[in-house]
């Protein structure tokens, strides 16, 4: 069986989750080649966005993703911004707090997120649930801070569109206490484990070198020990003014990406904790911009999965002329074409949520068998597999329950 | 050495219209003949990662926009071509030596109609396959 060979799999429903479409090459167990197909959800929201007043795109790049809906919006008010003399300079004191509150709540959410489904794929289901269950809290918080628990209308040029009440204070650090202890009990559960060790390590490496050509940002990136972070790079809201750091690894398999994601976790509960206490009591939380003048503009932030990029062109009128962006999951799903390729089909799964590209791309996965006959499987069929092979190791170590 | 000067020794006089905007963004112009070798010096030499690439339908010309960012100072350097000819728009492509930028290209081909030339598989990425030929979303509509 040749290359050529394109098995359709179906349904492409727009309603599905994040449909994307991985064609696997196999030789008996091994992946030798990868086709990966997107564009099913594509909404042309570059397009839509010129014909929106710049007060109502954020509205609209909020709804790109809903799991880092602040990250969007964030990047276009900082593009807007870096026009008008950028972020530090108009941005009143209270907003930029505010600001990086919201940022890091959302990396807590959408890595607990991550944890949760990487434990599911293995086999975990407990780990599946407690992520999950911490999850919550986030949202409420959220809630608190924002009025939503998702798509949070926050952000605009400018400033930010809701203050934080003083009585929310206490009850959000709270909130924050008892989220450590729920990471830690991560932190113990996969860390220590022998039998997740064995099955992560060394699975679905992707090499630094490989890192620098695909261009691969963000946990993805800093697991293979490329020390990049837009947060320290070129900081926006208050990163530079608090004390936090960037979490490496080196390996570059999926036991790093996951150590990279759950210290992060740390790093931000405690950004967040330091961004409540340093904060002004009062003050305004909006400049009030009401002109954008002609020019171009580039603002990134560090969203969760990595540098989310978005360029901006005005002419003067209450439109933006361009507007490009660029998802960091853009570039980190590419990369899965070396990352995959080499490994046995019950860990392309796992090798493709790696990236944390907002899961369940894997639903519709074509495994087509090189030198044998043609099988198809679908994204259970697959958990499955990954599922048993953890099953194995386990009995491997532990002995076969009687 | 700064970047800024590393760039500007590097690549002398293919630099033209040297602009610093604001304090971390950098805007240049190249020659769109001069796109591969500006790469190669960007990419590998000074180790510049692409972010990506965001192409403008102008009234009288397209603009391609190269957007490279140096990590360690967070700085983004972006590199402006500009295509004359309105009609039949191309550019090398740099996915040959930067396979980063295959879907990139792939999306700025599909979306603009502007041909990468070189690009070893120049097909849809985004817009479903029997989507019309000389059909570019991105373009300005009279």
């Amino acid at each position: 069986m040749s290359h050529k060979i394109i098995v359709p799999i179906g349904p492409y429903h727009p309603l599905q989750e994040e449909p994307e479409y991985f064609q696997l090459y196999v030789e008996g167990e091994k992946v030798v080649d990868i086709d990966i197909i997107i564009g099913y959800n594509h909404r042309g929201i570059e397009k839509l966005s010129e014909s929106k007043h710049f007060d109502q795109v954020p509205f609209l790049v909020e709804r790109i993703c809903g799991i880092c809906s602040s990250s969007h919006p964030y990047a276009y008010c900082l593009a807007v911004e870096n026009i008008l003399g950028g972020e530090a300079n108009i941005v009143p004191e209270k907003a930029l707090y505010i600001r990086t509150i919201i940022d890091e709540l959302q990396r807590i959410h959408s890595h607990l997120l991550w944890l949760g489904l990487a434990g599911h794929f293995i086999g975990y289901n407990t780990v599946w649930m407690w992520a999950w269950k911490y999850r919550e809290p986030v949202l409420d918080m959220f809630e608190m801070v924002t009025g939503n628990r998702n798509n949070y209308a926050m952000f605009k040029v400018g400033g930010v569109r809701r203050d934080l009440k003083d009585e929310d204070i206490p009850i959000l650090k709270k909130m924050l206490d008892e989220l450590s202890p729920g990471v830690d009990l991560f932190r113990g559960a996969i860390m220590d484990d022998p039998v997740i060790k064995m099955r992560l390590k060394g699975v679905g490496v992707l090499t630094r070198q490989q890192v620098v050509d695909w261009c691969v940002v963000g946990p993805t990136a800093r697991a293979s020990g490329v020390n990049m972070d837009i947060r320290r790079d070129e900081p926006y809201g208050v990163s530079d003014r608090l004390d936090w750091k960037v979490i490496l690894e080196k390996d570059g398999d999926i036991f790093c990406k996951t150590i990279v994601r759950i210290l992060e976790l740390y790093e931000s509960i405690s950004i967040i904790r330091q961004s409540l206490n340093k904060m002004p009591k009062d003050g305004p939380i909006d400049a009030g911009v009401k002109d954008i003048p002609a020019g171009e503009g580039i603002g990134r932030v560090e969203a969760p999965r990595g540098e989310c990029f978005h360029y901006i062109k005005s002419d003067g009128t209450n439109r933006p002329v361009r507007h490009k962006i660029r998802s960091p999951s853009f570039m980190n799903v590419a990369s899965d074409k070396v990352s995959a390729v080499g490994g046995t089909i019950s860990d392309a799964t796992l090798t493709l949520a790696a990236v944390d590209p907002c899961y369940c791309c894997t639903e519709r996965v074509a495994v087509i068998n090189k030198t044998d006959k043609c099988k198809v499987m679908n994204g259970w069929d697959l958990i499955k597999l990954s599922q048993e092979k953890t099953l194995k190791l386990k009995e491997g170590y532990y002995g076969r329950p009687e | 050495m700064d970047m800024r000067d590393r760039i500007k020794e590097s690549l002398q006089d293919k630099i033209k219209d040297w602009q610093e905007k604001y304090i971390k963004r950098v805007y240049f112009s190249i020659d769109k003949k001069d796109i591969f070798e500006v790469t190669q010096v960007l990419f590998r030499g000074l180790e510049l990662r692409l972010i990506t690439i965001s192409a403008t339908d102008m009234p009288d010309y397209f603009e391609i926009i190269y957007h490279f960012s140096n990590d360690p100072a967070g700085e983004i350097y972006s590199v402006r071509v500009t295509l004359a000819d309105k009609l039949k728009p191309e550019i090398q492509s740099i996915t040959p030596l930067l396979p980063a930028a295959e879907w990139i290209e792939r999306e700025t081909w599909e979306m603009l109609g502007i041909n990468f030339k070189g690009h070893p598989n120049l097909k849809k990425l985004l817009l479903n396959e029997d989507w019309p030929e000389n059909d570019y979303p991105l373009r300005n509509k009279k």
